[in-house]
This record gives structure tokens, C-alpha cells and sequence, in this order.
């Protein structure tokens, strides 16, 4: 089998980084928890327009809704950011820029997952 | 390496060819996944801004009550629910289901049309059970 394989490509030991499966699988088994969890999201929001701090804190307090709103923060930002970075690998070809723009989204959407973690859970305990 | 003439396949996007349906909406649901993201950002301000509640939520729900607001949410949701739902053929696809040049037209006609009724229904149950109408 090495044999196809010319020297020069060996060497270098480029080739696939056989890691590409599992941000694949991610990807999909994110958007099926995102399949239900989008259409409660949208409700809830929308119902929440026009609702005051307390009456909102306390609809997002409920077992039910803290759970929801918790899966849903924590499929949308791992989904969000396996989609950015494909889109990012796909149109970027600068590559201090391609790796400048990979970590600004890791960090993101990390950031974005703990605020969003830490603010349900004050809801969730002080509401 | 001299760069030999040869004929290149256009762009899909261009004089080169009509829109078709099939690229214009492998289009859309990255440029929708992309407002998408933007959107989650959004959303991680409104849970910290609730989270933080009294005057700092006031302020932040008199933007998002506004026109503008509730018209930049009503945008959220409807790219969410085109994503949503063009995820849904591409999941098919990824099962080997759908392929046929006749299938892809007809499962793209239904998500645009899905799209639409599905956001508005989605923005009404809202409304009903929510106190703003």
C-alpha cells in the first residue's frame, strides 16, 4: 500500500487529519436536538416580548424552561461554531487570517455558551 | 507551472447561468446559518441582560419591543426556521433519500413555502401565549 504513496508524500505526513468524522457526526446529531429545540425557542421568545424582567425571569425559572433553554444554549453554540468554522475553512485562504478568524469564533461561542450558562442558571436560582 | 488553456467551469453565481433553485438555496442556508450565529450572539446578550434583570433588562427590552426590534426578531426567526427546515433535506440527503432531480425541486419548493408558514405559526403561538400580542 506504501508503496503507492510517493516518498516526498510520506515524508511530509500530510494527507487527512482523520478527525474530520467526528465534526462531521457533531454537526448532525446537534441539529437533531436543534429540530425540536428551535421552534420551542422562537415561541418562548416571541412570548417573552414585552413581558417585565420578573415575569420573564420567573416563565425562564421553570423547571421545564430552565432545561430547555439550557440544551438549547448548549446545541446552538456548538452547532453555531462547526458551522462558522466550515464556512471559515471554505472562503478564507489568508492563513494568518483563517487562524485569527478559527480562534476569534472558538472563543466566541465559548464565551457566548458560558454567559449564556451562568445567566439561566442566576435565572433559574434567584427567580 | 505554465497554466494550460483550457475550458473552466463557471461560478454558479454569475451571467454564466440562470438561478436555479438548487444553488440558490445551498446559498441561503449558509447565509442563513450565518445570521444564525450572529443571532446566538444576540442571544447570550438577552439571557445576561435578564439574568442581570431591573433597569439593565428594561433597557435592553425597550429596543427589542421596539419596531426595529421586533422586526429584527421576526427576521431571527425566520432564517432560524428556513434553516431549520433546509437542515432537514440535507439530513434526508445524508441518509441517501431524496436525490432525484425531480425530489430536490420538489423538497425545495416545500421548505421555502414550509418556511414561511411555519414562522408565521411559530410567531402566533408565541404571541397568543405570551402577554404581547
Amino acid at each position: 500500500m506504501s508503496r503507492l504513496r510517493h516518498p516526498w508524500a510520506v515524508a511530509r505526513g500530510l494527507g487527512s487529519a482523520k478527525e474530520g468524522v467526528a465534526h462531521w457526526w457533531a454537526q448532525r446529531v446537534s441539529a437533531g436536538a436543534l429540530l425540536f429545540l428551535v421552534p420551542w425557542f422562537v415561541v418562548t421568545v416571541v412570548g417573552l416580548l414585552g413581558v417585565d424582567a420578573e415575569n420573564a425571569r420567573a416563565t425562564l425559572a421553570s423547571p421545564l424552561n430552565a432545561t430547555l433553554m439550557l440544551a438549547f444554549v448548549l446545541a446552538v453554540t456548538w452547532h453555531a461554531r462547526l458551522g462558522l468554522q466550515v464556512v471559515i475553512e471554505d472562503y478564507i485562504h489568508t492563513p494568518w487570517l483563517e487562524v485569527a478568524l478559527q480562534l476569534a469564533v472558538k472563543f466566541a461561542y465559548a464565551l457566548a455558551a458560558i454567559a449564556s450558562v451562568l445567566a439561566i442558571g442566576r435565572i433559574a436560582f434567584t427567580a | 507551472m505554465a497554466t494550460p488553456k483550457r475550458p473552466l467551469s463557471p461560478f454558479m453565481i454569475g451571467p454564466y447561468y440562470r438561478p436555479q433553485i438548487t444553488s440558490m438555496l445551498s446559498i441561503a442556508h449558509r447565509a442563513t446559518g450565518v445570521v444564525n450565529a450572529l443571532g446566538v450572539l444576540a442571544m447570550a446578550w438577552w439571557l445576561v441582560a435578564l439574568a442581570a434583570g431591573g433597569d439593565t433588562y428594561a433597557r435592553f427590552a425597550a429596543v427589542a419591543d421596539s419596531l426595529p426590534g421586533r422586526v429584527a426578531l421576526f427576521g431571527f426567526a425566520a432564517t432560524l426556521v428556513y434553516h431549520l427546515l433546509n437542515g432537514m433535506r440535507h439530513l434526508f440527503w445524508d441518509a441517501g433519500l431524496g436525490f432525484e432531480i425531480p425530489q430536490v425541486y420538489r423538497s425545495g419548493y416545500a421548505v421555502i413555502a414550509l418556511a414561511a408558514v411555519l414562522t408565521a405559526a411559530l410567531w402566533y403561538v408565541g404571541a397568543r401565549i405570551g402577554g404581547a400580542a
